[in-house]
């Protein structure tokens, strides 16, 4: 349990690194969510078997 | 930006793996399924999305709102449901055979680097996932909040089913997700029973209000082959989220154990 005290980013500012995790965090979300929630036929016609399989709201 | 790089980084290696163990496993386990569905949707007609619903009400402010609404609202219902139909068949989608896979992997990848994102920046902020044991306890975390929590109000289904309006399902999907995963945080890091109570109620509350629901569930497909497919679902997910937390944690280990180095040699 040791290791998990050590950070990624250790040397940043507490600002600068809460801004680059909900930065990476809203990117994960804003591809995850193109991919899988998208109303773009084509976009939801490609990914059809995954949104499926994922259980995500579709068609 | 050295953090967001490192958290992009395990976060695509995490997402590469995790996204192609799910690929294949859904390769044997629910894509055949959605196959068998589609057969039953093919023999139905097209599409039994419950589409009533919104149209009643459209058509029935229609003809309050317009004097002239007769000729709209006998008319409105016709090119609505002739759209449904026709909807799967417009725009571009992939031929069926190797390019459907290929692209099923695609989002597979593509997604799995999404949540691994939201994993990795999320547990930085609580400490971040040490080794691959914690990554085995996040990764449940992420199965409860993406697979299990959203998925007792929204079952997986199979094409074919009803449904209730996409939009109003993919908004509790996001409410419900958001909720569970607010709950799991305020219990597992507040050592607050006040704090705690909050967390279960946060947990709870979405399946109160609960998850838009088609006005029929009548369906050609076979309750048997539905059964399989939500079974199929939630295991897939269920080892995605394991591998994707345990990846995270043995990336991030070797990260951190030369995390000095990696900083001063990338910076």
């Amino acid at each position: 349990m040791n290791t998990a005290s050590v950070s990624l980013g250790a040397s940043v500012s507490s600002q600068s690194r809460f801004m680059q995790l909900a930065l990476a965090a809203f990117l994960g979300i804003f591809v995850m969510g193109f991919v899988g929630f998208s109303h773009i036929d084509a976009v939801h016609n490609a990914a059809h078997d995954y949104r499926h399989s994922m259980a995500f709201p579709c068609h | 930006m050295n953090l967001f790089r490192n958290v992009v980084f395990i976060a695509a290696i995490a997402g590469l793996v995790a996204g192609v163990v799910l690929a294949s496993m859904q390769a044997y386990a629910t894509v055949p399924l959605i196959l068998k569905a589609e057969v039953y949707e093919q023999a139905g007609g097209g599409h039994h999305h419950d589409d009533a619903a919104p149209a009643a009400t459209d058509t029935n402010a229609m003809s309050t709102a317009a004097p002239a609404g007769n000729a709209m609202s006998s008319a409105a219902p016709a090119p609505a449901q002739a759209a449904a139909p026709a909807a799967e068949d417009e725009g571009w989608s992939p031929a069926d055979g190797f390019e459907r896979f290929a692209f099923s992997v695609l989002a597979n990848i593509v997604t799995g680097i999404g949540f691994a994102l939201i994993l990795v920046a999320v547990s930085e902020f609580a400490g971040g996932i040490g080794n691959w044991r914690q990554g085995v306890f996040w990764g449940l975390a992420g199965f409860a909040v993406f697979t299990l929590a959203p998925g007792l109000g929204l079952p997986p289904e199979l094409p074919a089913m009803p449904a209730a309006d996409l939009t109003q399902r993919q908004i509790w999907w996001w409410a419900t997700v958001a909720a569970t995963a607010a709950g799991l945080g305020l219990i597992a890091f507040r050592k607050s029973l006040p704090l705690a109570i909050l967390g279960v109620a946060l947990i709870v509350a979405p399946h109160v209000v609960g998850a838009p629901q088609p006005d029929s569930f009548e369906t050609a497909i076979p309750e048997g082959l539905h059964h399989q497919f939500v079974v199929a679902v939630t295991l897939t997910n269920l080892v995605f989220w394991l591998v994707l937390g345990v990846v995270v944690g043995v990336v991030r280990g070797r990260f951190t154990g030369t995390a000095t180095s990696l900083r001063d040699s990338f910076a």
